[in-house]
């Protein structure tokens, strides 16, 4: 049941070829077996999942239940759980049991999908290899001495190890895309504003977006349908009709007009990636879509102005944690600000430390016109170089990620070489834009990713050529070793 | 040598909207502690703010009622600092585009001179909660109530066009008048709905350069608002007098003790690290939008003041103390039409009443003694049915709460004796009683004669236990005498 995609498991639901009970049941025993190989699982809610998908049970005997009712997934533990712990991967919030629901959590509970438990990220989503959770790395199933991405590592890895068919997942700078990629599996992060991200840990505000993971587009497009939504909770959030994602999936991709920066083929690129990257760029073309050579003139200054708007924002997200109302507080403090000191230092790791330095010196007085307003103008010109490029195409296609997955403390102990694993994805971030990542290859053994950056709300063009990607190649199939078994 | 004082006011008031800037959780005053705070207001992870419209329309109403420009696009920002009552540990203000832009207060002083001050600007922002120090904890703990916090403001920053106590007292009062004509805030300044805080410097007479100012924060009353100003003056006087400078720093003034501290000095003051708050969009306030408020602005304190003048045949300074404060005048308005003798009414209203209620600290809306019942002393007191000086013992029984003046007169016997038959027996028998007096009375000279009346008047209140009409009784008394010469 474990190799089914999302979309074959609906189909086996409804014509009640098993059952939600025994499809959970059958994960619930995976997780149990295979997750302490791989770490990506941090929480099991065994419990409240056979509750639930006895409860998915009836529904779908009833009739009429949502297309994913019954369908078991994991949610990236950065979403708010009602009753259930979300750490965001920190020491700090080891404690925090949330009163409520993100309004993501909200939306697969009314579908009906059952929550099989949370999975491992970085330290409040910041990282790109998932080294920095306080629960420990989580370890890549193409290769368990190697990363898995971050910071959404525990959700790919999860549906790459097929621990679950689908999982949530966020992307800040990458965090959905890298980790997709180096992972196997197909991964989107929508148009900001489309995903609410009331109930979703903050890191950096404006650059935040919850998106899904899951083995092919189609099921991405299956999970996007529930996941997308307006929410009046969430001022950012858009007021635009969520279309069916899934019913787009077939049209042809004759005569798509499909942008390559060349920024993104330059110096730090894997061979073996750009390799894979041009065949499946070539594999279109000979679908029938047109390859247009753009250019990205400001790409180069998308990391450095990513390293300063997201740590500022991150600065005043995590002032929060504070050790006075919730989640960790140092024992026996002196005074209050004893309190403050001691419960960040003690509860926040090495690398949110840094960044939370980092974000407060680039806002100092003093330093804030060099550091934050020179980076909100870099902004702008990332953006409008997207708008330019979006003129002349549709889309825009390049590798994910310069390298496949490294060892792990490859760049733990270099940050900026780290940072450089965001060099494709933050850019998208910083414009707004919705970036996927699916499968293309293999570089060294392990999986390439082929990202597709589209146009504002353009997720339904991006799932679309995705999944004729997915028709005509099986790279999205694979397996790693004893995973498929 | 002579100085001049300057001083500038910053106004924090309080908006009278149900729930809170950012949240739903309701505003009411004097619940039990944290009962009034939700998960936005506890700053819980991954919860999100959603602007107030109300408290957006509420500020353009001042800036409307002050003739200010009114930001078409205002925004939010983060001001950044540790406390436990500020739960995000940063306070949502504005900074660079503040809602309300430069405008206009005229302020009327005790002279009869009119001054005009400018305002430089208002914005909206976060009340913090509040941090409790006695009470049930023991000595290692402080209390936090977070019922506050989130509650929405105006602050109001005046330009330093205030050169003394009183000016910046009228100033305050005419803010006030303002805004609880607009019922846009309750004007309770006792429970916090209008706090001050003070810029003061003081520089030599006639020179053009501005002094060292100090800035005195939180005073809640024109009382310790006067004191605090004029104890800061004669302090800045002092050290400077004394070959000393003035050190820019943050006060304390305590009321209580009438004893001003230092805070912080400049460079103990924090950077705050300001930046635009990526959580909510800007605000964009329509042409119409504002045309609308305009439209149903309610009536001002000055058109309110030129309205008693003309209506009620008020003078001008009766009229502006009126008219400066919203509750006071609809007070005096339902005096007036239950009694019909507006005159009256103002010296009763701004005479006993005002100076009963500032004694017991009780504000207007909460006076034990109500409009109608004020009326009906003032009908008792026009129709000559009691004296001056038994209607302010009927007032004190009113104020007792012992019923209307009408019950009270009747249960304790105090009509006026208008009954000339009666009065004529008084008088004749009290000149029968004092033959003596009389006798005196009759041998002094003419023109000494008039200064023998009060005697014989004393005896004959004191006969009628004072109930008798001394205008009457003055006239029959005369009579009476000049028959015996």
């Amino acid at each position: 049941m474990h190799n089914l995609t999302i979309a074959e498991l609906i189909k086996g639901l409804q014509s009640k070829e098993f059952s939600s009970v025994e499809l959970t049941q059958h994960f619930l025993n995976r997780i149990g077996s295979l997750n302490p190989a791989y770490n990506a699982v941090i929480t099991v809610t065994a419990e409240q999942a056979l509750k639930a998908a006895a409860e998915a049970d009836i529904r779908l005997a009833a009739g009429n239940a949502p297309a994913l009712c019954g369908v078991p997934i994991l949610h990236k533990d950065i979403f708010c759980t009602n009753g259930v712990r979300t750490s965001c991967g920190s020491k700090m919030l080891d404690n925090f049991i949330p009163p409520y629901n993100a309004t993501v959590v909200e939306n697969f509970e009314q579908a009906g999908a059952v929550v099989l438990g949370k999975t491992n990220m970085d330290e409040f989503a910041m990282g790109s290899s998932n080294e920095t959770s306080f629960y420990g790395p989580v370890k890549n199933p193409w290769a368990t001495d190697c990363v898995p991405g971050g910071s959404s590592g525990g959700s790919a890895a999860a549906v790459a190890a097929r621990l679950a068919p689908g999982a949530t997942a966020t992307d800040t700078g990458g965090s959905i895309r890298q980790p997709a990629a180096l992972c196997g599996i197909s991964g989107i992060k929508p148009t900001y504003g489309r995903v609410s991200r009331w109930g979703m840990v903050a890191f950096a505000s404006s650059l935040d977006q919850g998106g899904p993971m899951a083995r092919t587009a189609e099921d991405c497009a299956l999970l996007l349908n529930c996941m997308a939504s307006y929410d009046d909770k969430d001022s950012t959030c858009i007021d635009r009709e969520v279309p069916d994602y899934t019913a787009t999936l077939d049209g042809s991709v004759k005569g798509l007009r499909i942008g390559v920066p060349k920024e993104y083929f330059s110096e730090g690129l894997d061979a073996g990636i750009e390799e894979a990257v041009r065949a499946a760029l070539a594999n279109l073309e000979a679908q029938g879509a047109e390859l247009v050579e753009i250019s990205l003139p400001n790409s180069g200054l998308s990391v450095p102005a990513y390293y300063v708007i997201a740590p500022a924002e991150a600065s005043a997200n995590l002032s929060r944690f504070d050790g006075s109302r919730y989640g960790y507080r140092c024992e026996d403090p002196k005074d209050l600000l004893d309190m403050y000191s001691r419960s960040r230092s003690e509860g926040f790791g090495k690398e949110v430390q840094r960044r939370i330095l980092i974000g407060t010196y680039c806002l100092s007085a003093g330093y804030y016109d060099a550091y934050y307003g020179k980076a909100q103008q870099v902004r702008k010109l990332i953006q409008q170089d997207f708008d330019r490029a979006f003129e002349s195409v549709d889309l825009i296609m390049g590798p994910t990620c310069p390298s496949p997955a490294f060892k792990f403390g490859a760049k733990s102990d270099d940050p900026v070489a780290m940072y450089l694993e965001d060099i494709y994805t933050v850019a998208t971030n910083l414009a707004g834009l919705p970036g996927m990542s699916i499968p293309c290859g293999m570089a060294d053994n392990k999986p390439v990713g082929l990202q597709i950056i589209g146009n504002y709300f353009d997720e339904a063009r991006m799932l679309n050529v995705a999944h004729q990607y997915q028709q005509a190649t099986d790279w999205h199939d694979l397996a790693p070793e004893g995973v498929a078994s | 040598m002579s100085w001049d004082t300057v001083i500038g006011l910053e106004i924090h008031v309080q908006l009278a909207t149900k729930t809170k800037i950012f949240s739903g959780a309701s505003t009411a005053y004097g619940a039990e502690p944290n009962t009034q705070a939700c998960a936005i207001d506890l700053a819980m992870p991954g919860t999100l703010p959603v602007l107030n419209k109300q408290a957006v329309n509420y500020a353009i109403m001042f800036g409307l009622a002050v003739d200010a420009e009114i930001g078409q696009v205002s925004a939010f920002e983060r001001k950044n600092y540790f406390y436990p009552d500020s739960p995000k540990g940063y306070q949502t203000t504005q900074l660079e585009r503040p809602i309300v832009g430069r405008g206009n207060v005229e302020i009327q002083l005790a002279d009869g001179s009119t001054k005009n001050v400018r305002i430089h600007h208002a914005h909206l922002e976060e009340d913090a909660g509040k941090s409790l120090h006695e009470g049930n904890f023991n000595s290692n703990f402080s209390g936090i109530d977070l019922n506050r916090a989130g509650t929405p403001l105006i602050e109001i920053v005046s330009e330093p066009d205030m050169c003394n106590a009183e000016e910046a007292v009228a100033f305050a009062r005419k803010i006030h008048g303002i805004v609880t004509s607009l019922g846009i805030c309750d004007g309770e300044m006792s429970q916090g709905s209008m706090r001050f805080d003070v810029n003061v410097s003081v520089k030599p007479s006639g020179s053009e350069t501005l002094g060292i100012r100090t800035e005195t924060k939180n005073l809640n009353s024109y009382k310790f608002m006067e004191e605090a100003i004029k104890r800061e003056v004669e302090r800045q006087i002092d050290v400077i007098e004394d070959g000393g400078t003035i050190a820019q720093e943050t006060r304390l003034y305590n009321g209580d003790t009438k004893v001003a501290r230092s805070m912080r000095s400049k460079e103990e003051a924090n950077d705050y690290r300001y930046f635009p708050c990526p959580d909510l969009l800007p605000v964009v306030v329509s042409d119409e939008e504002v045309a609308e408020l305009r439209r149903n602005l309610p009536e001002l304190p000055d058109a309110r003041q030129a309205r008693f003048v003309e209506q009620y045949s008020l003078s001008d300074y009766d009229a502006a103390i009126l008219s400066s404060d919203a509750a006071m005048a609809k007070y005096f308005e339902a005096v007036t039409s239950a009694c019909n003798n507006a005159k009256l009414a103002a010296n009763w209203t701004m005479g006993e009443l005002s100076a009963r209620l500032n004694n017991e600290d009780l504000s207007i809306a909460n006076s034990p003694v109500s409009a109608a019942q004020l009326g009906g002393l003032v009908t008792r007191i026009a129709d000559n049915s009691i004296s001056g000086k038994m209607a302010k013992e009927v007032f004190d029984g009113i104020w007792a709460g012992e019923g209307s003046a009408d019950e009270i007169i009747e249960a304790r016997g105090l009509k006026q004796v208008s009954d000339s038959g009666a009065l004529e027996q008084m008088v004749a028998d009290v000149l029968t009683a004092n033959q003596a007096m009389v006798d005196d009375y009759i041998n002094t000279d003419e023109a000494k004669r008039k200064k023998k009346l009060g005697g014989f008047m004393g005896k004959i209140m004191q006969a009628s236990k004072g109930q008798a009409n001394p205008q009457q009784v003055n006239q029959i008394l005369a009579q009476k005498l000049n028959e015996l010469l």
